[in-house]
Parts: structure tokens; C-alpha cells; sequence
């Protein structure tokens, strides 16, 4: 790479790290994980790290810079693919953690100085290594610097709790820690995360600068002095659990809770606290969370595969329909680098699209020139003139088959032959749809969820006469728009809207029974929903969830519940008519008083949550989706189904199939056939 | 027959041609800048084409008053149409021509065999106009930050008088001549006296532009308009100018706005303060076989004058009648006319100078006056009086609403000719194909 000197090699025991030093008496030690894509911290590149350590002080150098020139960027974090050897044993982690602590040590107090020259991701356990080093100067262009462990159920482990805390004060690493959101370069450098976020031209310069510098230490600031004094931090740690509890339960997600007991019990200034960081996570590894959160991080990854093929990354994308779906659709492609263009009968049609696409550009793209570069990609396009060059055509008009198949006639005639031909349905069989056309085979579902920007599964349909390759290209795309493609089969509600809608429906049967609809939510956000099912149907609009309820109740029997029958002839459809479940105003929930009979909520958890095992179960038995990790992973990352109890099927496996079997059948004696326990229970138990 | 021509010139044709509405200044800057409004109408242009915007050769808009962000603001809208780094673009200026210059410049550079394909055109948002300090107050800005010891900066501060903070509009500075020291309005008061232009007839005039316009839009003929959507979501298609219920009595009871006491031209019977934006796609021969390309008409000739800034709205006379004569084209054979309206008052007097023998004698040495253009074929869809006058665009519109003029209404040839300030005229011939 030309931004990086010429060396002059220094040979290393080492498949992972390489060491040279430049013509200023400066060492660089390369991390190139081997046989990798992205840089990770396993066991073996830490321990070749010590040796390229020790061949490092032998040599006697100015200043050390470590680097990596991989595209993915410095370093990913710890390697989750070791994480099941660790996850084992308490003892074995702690002594695992104490050696990284030594190692990392050993940066931190090299006599000469060192910097971390960070070109793209710089992540857990690769931040805490950045943070171990003396300085840290960043590309500003693609630099991100996060702790993402509490997305796993833990938190930093190499000695990050008690290095950030120094190095940015409490209000600054708590963020990081407890919400595992990342930082570009400029926010890095507000915060003291890093010394410089620099340009490319800047870079090499600017780390032989920092490689120089003679050792000053600075002063923690006024604020953070305070709030980590003995007598402040009791009601300071009192106050962050309250923000975070708003957000995460302590009982569901331990990890945030962990880090503020540790901030709040030791001195960072104490070596203890590193051995307390280190039996904190030992501990948070042993959870059923964690277990959870790491099996559908891998899970997230084998989705990811489904678009890994080898297919030309597709650059023009036309969207038809710039309602809600379609112009989130038009609006997230967009923003994620494609050249858009949106289609519908009037331009007023289109205005609503475009006023929600600023603000997601405004809320994405903080630097002005990209926010104008979105603006500029994503186009109206009243005409359909976009369709004659698009590689990926999607379809979000009304649910109405008469008017998908002229559209996906007149696509066919005017798209590129290898353009994608797909439909954002969620009620109309594609074989339906494709009867119409010349060439059923070029039609695929690309479902995307509601809302677009934040729910990431994208479900890939197919039918008996998709074409595989177009399946495959389909789901290569929706990687390309970091979505996560989930290949599901044409049936009725595809798989999140089928499992998810016996869920509803008994929550609606409930309401009808005279339960507090405030009563039902809360018990379904206290098994771990983020929302509620009510509001979830308010959210959603009544009027679609009885469209969808009554096209599978058409397919599989049963009927839609008559208070949401009732509720829509009534026009209370929900948020958008101020009135459904709930009342709002503006959008906002307004509060109700409890009236009803009260009832017992394990009875209510349960009715909701085994509806919804069973109909997953179902589902999987079918070959709707291939297994039932694909199942957990799709309805967590399309329904939001509480990710701490790792999806509908892992939830009752943990709790006992027998269990659960049973508890349906006394559910059933009380409330009928719904609750008949499918046969599929009978293939899992029996795995 | 096809116009006469000397053989070794090259056919230049017009491919296609968009703008977005025209959209009046009311309180404050418009929704867009310059340089939005000119991406947004040629994105949609270049999305109906054969060929890509990295296949143009060079981007040539015109612009009056680009923001100061702007800078050589052709460059900016290439870049943003996705034009790519290597194709040049250039930004030119004419005052009130500009627009039409611009596609001037790229009917010379594909005569000249340096373009083959060229995107040009117009935009302009005078309500985006800034408003300045004068030089006191710019001088008293730079001593301030020169200043570095508090003792220099009070004594400067003592210095500031209130009489600095006076604003400068730029626009009103913009349409006042800068060597003769007239307004714009007051030109067209010259024009009104010595061709005896009533205020009446002004108001006649004005009052058909918006029922022309009016009818047009009623007509869904203006489909050379792309429609616009603002960051609330608010939708633009239509010239919103337009006073459908426009009538000489409602124009009469408005005052005169440049000569406030003894003048006849008000508002009503002038061009409007307008932001807006317009292309034109030209192409070579060889653009058109090697893109397959359906080329709507072709520019026969244009031509440039200059006369009296003080009578500068007759610019269309000096300017066409040469360019017609050159060209052997006399006035039966010019099916349709576009002369800009700047204002009424300047139309009309260009008419009479047109057909005034003793004025094409003396001030264009002809022989024969042109003679008398119909007004059933003059600016048939209204004109700047009813939909505007942005500056940099007007002269590119008035060119691509001829071109569609001849379209629906299956006309062989017509002439769009444009005044400008400072004394000058501007025309350019139009023949379908």
C-alpha cells in the first residue's frame, strides 16, 4: 500500500503479523490475519502477538505503529468462532482474559511510544488493543470504532472497561459500552477516543508524528472527576440503570447492567478492576443470553451467505409504488449507494415518499456532500423510464392481482432480460402473479418489513417455477443493501406474517375475552417483545392485519377474530386514524387506565407465545424454511421476537418440548382447537 | 424545402428538452437552488434517453446568479447528474440570453467538430438573489479582522456607522444597466414612447400570455415540464405564475412600478421573478447514428447584436432579421415565434419595429422591413409574463418550447428570439426534421 513506507522486513514466528521498520528508526507491525477477510483477535494471533512483542523490544525502536492494510479495516474484535470453547467454563475464561490483560499490558507500557493507525473498522476486542497502544490516529473517511459486545449478551474483556473509562471519562465509554453503537473517525476524535482523524494524504504522517511523541498524560475532566468520585458514583450508576432500563430489562439483558456494578464497584485507577472485568464477562458467557445473542450473530452470518454468490453487484434499482413500503424501499436503497428510481401515477403520490426519504438521509448520512449524493440518486420517475435500465424491479403497489399482473406484463416487456423481476407482496401467491407472465421463472419475492430502515430481514420467496439463480441474485442484492436475504417458500404469509399472526389473533381473541389490552402488551414486553401486539397491530394498521389474517385463515382454516372484524368497519384501523387498540394522538400512544378483569400473565404469555411456537413449528415442518435456525433468526430479525431467548423454537426447546406440548393441551381443553399441538413437536423432540 | 445552407456546415440537431415548472418567487428563497433545480429537471431528461450521461461530451448551463457555493456551477450539476469525472462542463453568461448562449456555445462546438452529444440549457433562482453590504461595510469588515488587540478592535468598533448596515439587493442592482443607469422597466418605458404603446395594449398583451398559458395547461400541452419534489415532500408540475382569471380591468388597476408617476409598465404587464430551469439535448450526425437517436428538430443559424442599452428591448429585431435574411427565410415561411417577455410594452414595440420600414432602414440598413408578425403565432402558449423570467433560462426555454410548438403542431419552422440587457438581441432558427 503507498500509504505505508517501505520497510525493511524483520522476520517473525508468525502466520498473522508481520514487522519491518522504516528509514526512521520506527517498527510497523502488520496484523494480516491469515487466510481471513477480516482481522480478528483468536487465541493464536494473540499469542503470536507476544512474540512479535518480544522481537519488537529487541530491536529497540523509536516508536512502534501497528497497522493493518486489509480492506475490512483493523480489527473486527474477538473471534466469535471461539466462543463456544470459552463460553464452557467460567475458570478457563478468567485465566484466558488475565493473559490477554498481560499481553495488552506490555503495549501499554513499552518505554517508547506506539500508535494504532486505523484505516476501517476498529472494533471490541480490536479498540481495545488500539486502546492499549499510546496513541491512535484514524482514516477519517471510513474509520468506525464501537464496543459491540453487549449486542452478545457481554462486555470488553481485554482490559476496555477500565482503558476507555481512562481514556474518555464515564459519560463517553458508558455510551459506547452500554449501546454498542459506533463512531465515525470525527466523533472518535470529539471524545478522546482517538488523537487524530486524519485524511488518507495525512495518515502516514500523522502516524510517525504520534510514533515520536514523547509520553503526556491528561487529566480527567472536571465532569468526569466528579461523577466517578466514591460518594457520586452510587446515585451516578442509579441513574444510568434507569436510561438503560428504558431500553433493556436488567432480567433479559444482563451485560449493560454488568458494566455499571463494574464502573461503580472498582477504581479504574485500581489494577483490581481488571480481574473483575474479567470474571464479569467469564460470568455474562454462561448466560442464556449471551448464548442466545452469539447463536444468532452466527445465524446473521449464515443469512448473509445466502447473498455471497458470485453476482455483479446491482447499481440501478427501480422502485413501483411509492407508498409506505415502496418508498422505504426507494428511499433505504438510496442511502445504501444505489441509483433509485421511484415510480407511481402522480407526483403528489410520490411527495410523502420523498419528505420520510430526507429525513432517513438526515438521520443516516451525517456528512452533507453524501447527503446530497443520496438526494441525488434516489429519482422520480413518473414515467417508468427507470425500468428499461434497472438490474433489480420492484413491485410495492396495492394488493390487488389484477393490477400486479399488467404491471409484471408490461416489466417484462420493458426491463432488461437479466434484470430482477420481484414483488414486495405480502398476501398474493407469486404463481398468481406469474401466470400472467411469459417467463414465471424471473419473478421472485423480495419482502421487505415494515419499517424498511429498521427491520433487517428481507425474506426471499420463491415458487415452484423461480429460477434458482434469480433466488440467488435476489438475495445478493438485498446483501448488497445490508438486509439479510431469508429464502422462504410461496405460501400464505410467506413465514414472519404467519407465524406472527396467531400471536396476534390470540392476543385480539383476549381483548375480545375483556382483558386490558394494556395488560396483554405488558406481558408480552415482559416474555421480552419489544412491543407490545396490540400496538404492534395499531402500528401495522387493522385494516391490513385483517387482510392478512383472513387470506390465512382462507389457507389454513380458522377465521379472523370478530373485534378486529368490528374495529375496521368501524375505521378505527389504528395509528394512522388516531384510534385501534389504543388511542393516539400525533402518532403517540395515549396512556389508559387499566378497566377489566385482571388476569394471570404466565396464562397470557403462554397463550400468545405457543400459538406462535406452534404455527413456527408448523411452519418448519412444512418446508416453508429450510430449518428451524432459520426460523429463530427470521422471526427475530423480521418481528423483533425477543432476541435474548434466541427465537420461537430455541425459547421451547429450552423450556422442554414435552413442556410445552403439555401446556398446549390444557391450553386446548379450555380454549379449543387452536391450540391442537402440531406434529412437528414429535420431529423436534425426536432430533 | 429545408432552409439553404452553405454545405460545408453540419446539421445540429435537437434530440430532446426538459424543465422543471416555473416557479414565481414569493416570500424568502425557493425550495431549491440553482443546482438542484437544474439536476432534478436533467435527471429526468437523461433517464429517457439511448445513451448514458457519461456518453455526452460536454455540459454547457447557463446561470446568472449560481449560489456561492456554485462555483462554475455547470460542474457542479454534471457531476450530480452522473455525468462522471471526464465529462467537462462550462458555465457562460449573457444577462438575459444566457440560456440561449448556452446552447449557442454547443451548436459551435459540434459545428466546430470538437462535441458530438451536448447537454445545455438554463437555470436560475432569483429568489435565492442575495442581498449584500455595500463596500463601507466590507472595508470595515476587514479592518475588524485584522484586528488582533482588544484596543484596535473597540477603536474599529467606533468606527461602524449605521449607515453600513444598509442591504444591497443583488437583484434589483442586477436588473438596473450598469452603464446607462436605467431599470429594466424604465427600457421598456423608452420602447413604449416611441413606438406609442398604450398602457392599454400593455395590459391587452398581458392579460393574453396567461390565458395562453392558462389554456395550455389546461390542454396538457406543456409536456416538456418535469415536475419537481421539494425535501417536505411538497410536489411542483405546473407553472405557478399563471393568473387564469387575469383580465384587463384587473391590470389596470395595478401602478406603474419603474416610473412611478408618468409610467405605464407595472408589474402586471411584465415578466415575473421566477426560479426555474431548462435543457436541451443537441446532437451531431454522428451522435445520432452512433446512439440512435430521434432528433425533434435542428438549429438552422442563430445570431447575436447589439444596440442602445437604454432601447435594449428591441433587441429581437436586430437580432432576427439579419439571421432571416442570411438565411433568405422571409416571414411567410416562419411558422411560429417565441420573442421573450420581458415586457409587454418591449413585445410590442418589437412588432412595430419589425414592420416599420423607416426604423429597418435607418437602424438595420434593410431595404424592406420584415413586415407584420401575426400574433396568432407569437409566444402561442403565453409567455414570461405569465410563467416567469429566470434569467440565465428563459433564453433556453423560449428555444425548447419552440421545438415543441413545431412538434404538436406539425410546423415546419419558427424563430425564438430574446432581448437583453445591457443592449442586446439574440435569435436563433428552428426547423423540425
Amino acid at each position: 500500500m503507498m500509504f505505508y513506507p517501505d520497510l525493511q522486513p524483520i522476520a517473525l514466528e508468525a502466520q498473522n503479523w508481520r514487522l519491518g521498520r522504516d528509514e526512521e528508526d520506527l517498527l510497523w507491525l502488520c496484523f494480516d490475519c491469515d487466510g481471513a477477510s477480516t482481522n480478528t483477535l483468536s487465541s493464536s494471533v494473540l499469542t503470536e502477538l507476544g512474540g512479535a512483542l518480544d522481537v519488537v523490544l529487541s530491536e529497540k525502536p523509536v516508536g512502534l505503529v501497528i497497522y493493518s492494510d486489509k480492506a475490512t479495516g483493523f480489527a473486527a474484535g474477538a473471534d466469535i468462532k471461539e466462543f463456544d470453547t470459552v463460553m464452557s467454563d467460567a475458570r478457563s475464561t478468567v485465566a484466558q482474559l488475565k493473559t490477554v490483560h498481560e499481553l495488552f499490558d506490555r503495549i501499554e507500557n513499552l518505554t517508547f511510544s506506539s500508535v494504532a493507525c486505523i484505516r476501517g473498522f476498529c472494533l471490541g476486542g480490536g479498540l481495545e488493543l488500539a486502546l492499549a497502544c499510546r496513541h491512535r490516529v484514524a482514516l477519517n473517511a471510513n474509520s468506525r470504532f464501537g464496543f459491540p459486545e453487549v449486542m452478545l449478551g457481554i462486555h470488553p474483556g481485554f482490559g476496555g472497561t477500565v482503558r476507555s473509562l481512562r481514556r474518555i471519562g464515564v459519560q463517553s465509554a458508558m455510551d459506547l459500552m452500554l449501546t454498542g453503537r459506533t463512531l465515525d473517525a470525527h466523533r472518535a476524535q470529539r471524545i478522546g477516543l482517538i488523537d487524530r482523524a486524519v485524511p488518507e494524504r495525512q495518515l502516514l504522517k500523522a502516524a510517525r508524528h504520534y510514533a515520536r511523541a514523547k509520553r503526556t498524560l491528561k487529566p480527567l475532566g472536571i465532569v468526569d472527576g466528579a461523577t466517578s468520585s466514591k460518594l457520586a458514583k452510587p446515585i451516578v450508576g442509579h441513574l444510568i440503570k434507569s436510561q438503560v432500563a428504558k431500553r433493556a430489562r436488567q432480567q433479559h439483558y444482563p451485560a449493560p447492567y454488568s458494566v455499571i456494578n463494574l464502573w461503580r464497584d472498582n477504581d479504574f485507577n485500581d489494577r483490581a478492576m481488571y480481574m473483575a472485568e474479567a470474571r464479569s464477562v467469564a460470568e455474562l458467557f454462561t448466560t442464556q443470553t449471551s448464548q442466545n445473542l452469539v447463536r444468532l450473530f452466527k445465524l446473521q452470518e449464515r443469512l448473509k451467505g445466502f447473498g455471497r454468490g458470485e453476482n455483479p453487484k446491482p447499481k440501478r434499482v427501480h422502485v413501483v409504488g411509492a407508498g409506505t413500503m415502496g418508498g422505504d424501499i426507494a428511499a433505504w436503497c438510496a442511502a445504501r449507494g444505489l441509483q433509485v428510481t421511484l415510480q407511481d401515477m402522480k407526483v403528489e403520490y410520490v411527495g410523502a415518499a420523498m419528505k420520510r426519504a430526507h429525513k432517513l438521509f438526515k438521520r443516516r448520512i451525517r456528512d452533507k456532500y453524501e447527503r446530497l449524493a443520496a438526494t441525488d440518486r434516489l429519482q422520480l420517475d413518473l414515467d417508468g423510464a427507470g425500468i428499461a435500465r434497472a438490474d433489480v424491479i420492484i413491485e410495492a403497489i396495492i394488493e390487488d392481482i389484477d393490477a400486479k399482473q399488467s404491471l409484471f406484463k408490461a416489466l417484462e416487456d420493458g426491463a432488461r432480460e437479466d434484470a430482477i423481476l420481484a414483488t414486495n407482496t405480502s398476501s398474493i401467491k407469486l404463481e398468481d402473479i406469474g401466470s400472467a407472465m411469459s417467463a414465471p421463472s424471473r419473478l421472485v419475492g423480495i419482502h421487505f418489513f415494515n419499517p424498511v430502515a429498521q427491520m433487517q430481514l428481507v425474506e426471499i420467496v420463491t415458487s415452484e417455477a423461480t429460477d434458482p439463480d434469480v433466488a440467488d441474485r435476489a438475495a445478493a442484492f438485498v446483501t448488497a443493501i445490508d438486509r439479510l436475504p431469508l429464502p422462504v417458500k410461496s405460501a400464505p404469509g410467506f413465514l414472519v406474517n404467519r407465524v406472527l399472526s396467531p400471536y396476534l389473533q390470540e392476543a385480539i381473541t383476549m381483548a375480545e375475552e375483556g382483558i386490558p389490552g394494556a395488560v396483554i402488551d405488558e406481558a408480552a414486553k415482559n416474555f421480552g417483545m419489544p412491543m407490545g401486539p396490540l400496538e404492534m397491530a395499531d402500528t401495522v394498521g387493522l385494516d391490513i392485519c385483517l387482510h392478512v389474517g383472513e387470506i390465512l385463515a382462507s389457507a389454513f382454516g380458522g377465521e379472523a377474530p370478530k373485534l378486529l372484524r368490528e374495529k375496521v368497519t368501524k375505521k378505527q384501523l389504528g395509528i394512522k386514524t388516531g384510534s385501534g387498540f389504543f388511542e393516539y394522538k400525533n402518532g403517540k400512544r395515549q396512556k389508559t387506565k387499566i378497566t377489566g378483569e385482571a388476569a394471570a400473565e404466565t396464562e397470557v404469555i403462554d397463550r400468545m407465545i405457543l400459538r406462535l411456537a406452534n404455527s413456527a413449528v408448523q411452519v418448519v415442518r412444512e418446508g416453508v424454511v429450510a430449518d428451524a435456525d432459520l426460523l429463530d433468526v427470521g422471526m427475530v430479525f423480521g418481528s423483533g421476537f425477543a432476541p435474548f431467548r434466541g427465537g420461537p423454537i430455541a425459547d421451547a426447546k429450552r423450556r422442554g418440548i414435552d413442556q410445552v406440548r403439555a401446556r398446549m393441551e390444557e391450553l386446548g381443553n379450555k380454549h379449543g382447537e387452536r391450540f391442537d399441538v402440531d406434529p412437528g413437536w414429535a420431529e423436534l423432540l425426536s432430533e | 424545402m429545408a432552409t439553404s445552407r452553405a454545405s460545408s456546415e453540419k446539421t445540429i440537431y435537437i434530440v430532446d428538452g426538459a424543465r422543471t415548472p416555473f416557479l414565481k418567487a414569493r416570500t424568502g428563497p425557493g425550495p431549491f437552488r440553482p443546482s438542484d433545480l437544474a439536476t432534478s429537471a436533467g435527471q429526468a431528461l437523461l433517464l429517457r434517453q439511448n445513451f448514458e450521461p457519461g456518453d455526452l461530451d460536454e455540459v454547457i448551463l447557463g446561470c446568472i446568479m449560481p449560489g456561492a457555493e456554485e462555483a462554475n456551477i455547470a460542474r457542479v450539476v454534471a457531476l450530480r447528474l452522473g455525468c462522471g469525472h471526464q465529462v467537462p462542463a462550462w458555465t457562460v453568461q449573457r444577462n438575459c440570453a444566457t440560456g440561449m448562449q448556452a446552447i449557442d456555445s454547443a451548436v459551435q462546438s459540434i459545428a466546430q467538430g470538437r462535441s458530438d452529444l451536448v447537454l445545455a440549457g438554463g437555470t436560475e433562482a432569483m429568489s435565492h438573489a442575495p442581498i449584500l453590504w455595500g463596500p463601507d461595510m466590507v472595508t470595515w469588515l476587514a479592518k475588524w479582522m485584522a484586528a488582533r488587540s482588544l484596543k484596535q478592535r473597540l477603536s474599529i468598533l467606533a468606527g461602524l456607522r449605521p449607515a453600513y448596515l444598509k442591504p444591497v439587493i443583488a437583484l434589483l442592482l442586477g436588473l438596473t444597466d450598469p452603464v446607462v443607469g436605467l431599470s429594466m422597466g424604465q427600457t421598456a418605458e423608452v420602447l413604449a414612447r416611441r413606438f406609442g404603446v398604450t398602457r392599454d395594449q400593455m395590459d391587452q398583451f398581458a392579460a393574453r400570455s396567461h390565458q395562453r398559458l392558462a389554456a395550455a395547461q389546461e390542454a396538457g400541452d406543456l409536456h416538456e415540464i418535469v415536475p419537481l419534489i421539494d425535501t417536505k415532500g411538497q410536489s411542483y408540475d405546473f407553472d405557478d405564475g399563471v393568473r387564469s382569471d387575469s383580465t384587463v380591468e384587473k391590470l389596470a388597476k395595478l401602478k406603474p412600478f419603474f416610473d412611478r408617476e408618468f409610467g405605464d409598465v407595472t408589474p402586471g404587464n411584465s415578466s415575473q421573478i421566477t426560479d426555474g430551469a431548462a435543457w436541451v439535448i443537441l446532437a451531431s450526425e454522428q451522435a445520432v447514428k452512433t446512439h440512435k437517436l430521434e432528433p425533434v428538430a435542428r438549429i438552422v443559424d442563430s445570431h447575436w447584436a447589439a444596440l442602445d442599452p437604454r432601447e435594449m428591448g428591441l433587441g429581437p429585431v436586430h437580432a432576427a432579421l439579419p439571421m432571416l435574411r442570411r438565411r433568405k427565410v422571409s416571414l411567410s415561411k416562419i411558422d411560429f415565434w417565441e420573442i421573450n417577455e420581458a415586457f409587454a410594452a418591449q413585445v410590442l414595440a418589437c412588432l412595430r419595429a419589425f414592420a416599420d420600414p423607416i426604423y429597418c432602414k435607418e437602424t438595420l440598413n434593410t431595404r424592406t422591413p420584415l413586415g407584420e408578425i401575426d400574433e396568432a403565432c407569437l409566444n402561442v402558449d403565453g409567455g414570461a409574463i405569465a410563467l416567469g423570467h429566470p434569467v440565465g433560462t428563459s433564453g433556453a426555454r423560449i428555444v425548447l418550447h419552440l421545438t415543441n410548438v413545431l412538434r404538436s403542431r406539425n410546423a415546419k419552422r419558427g424563430v425564438a428570439s430574446i432581448c437583453i440587457g445591457g443592449g442586446q438581441g439574440g435569435a436563433m432558427l428552428v426547423e423540425r426534421v
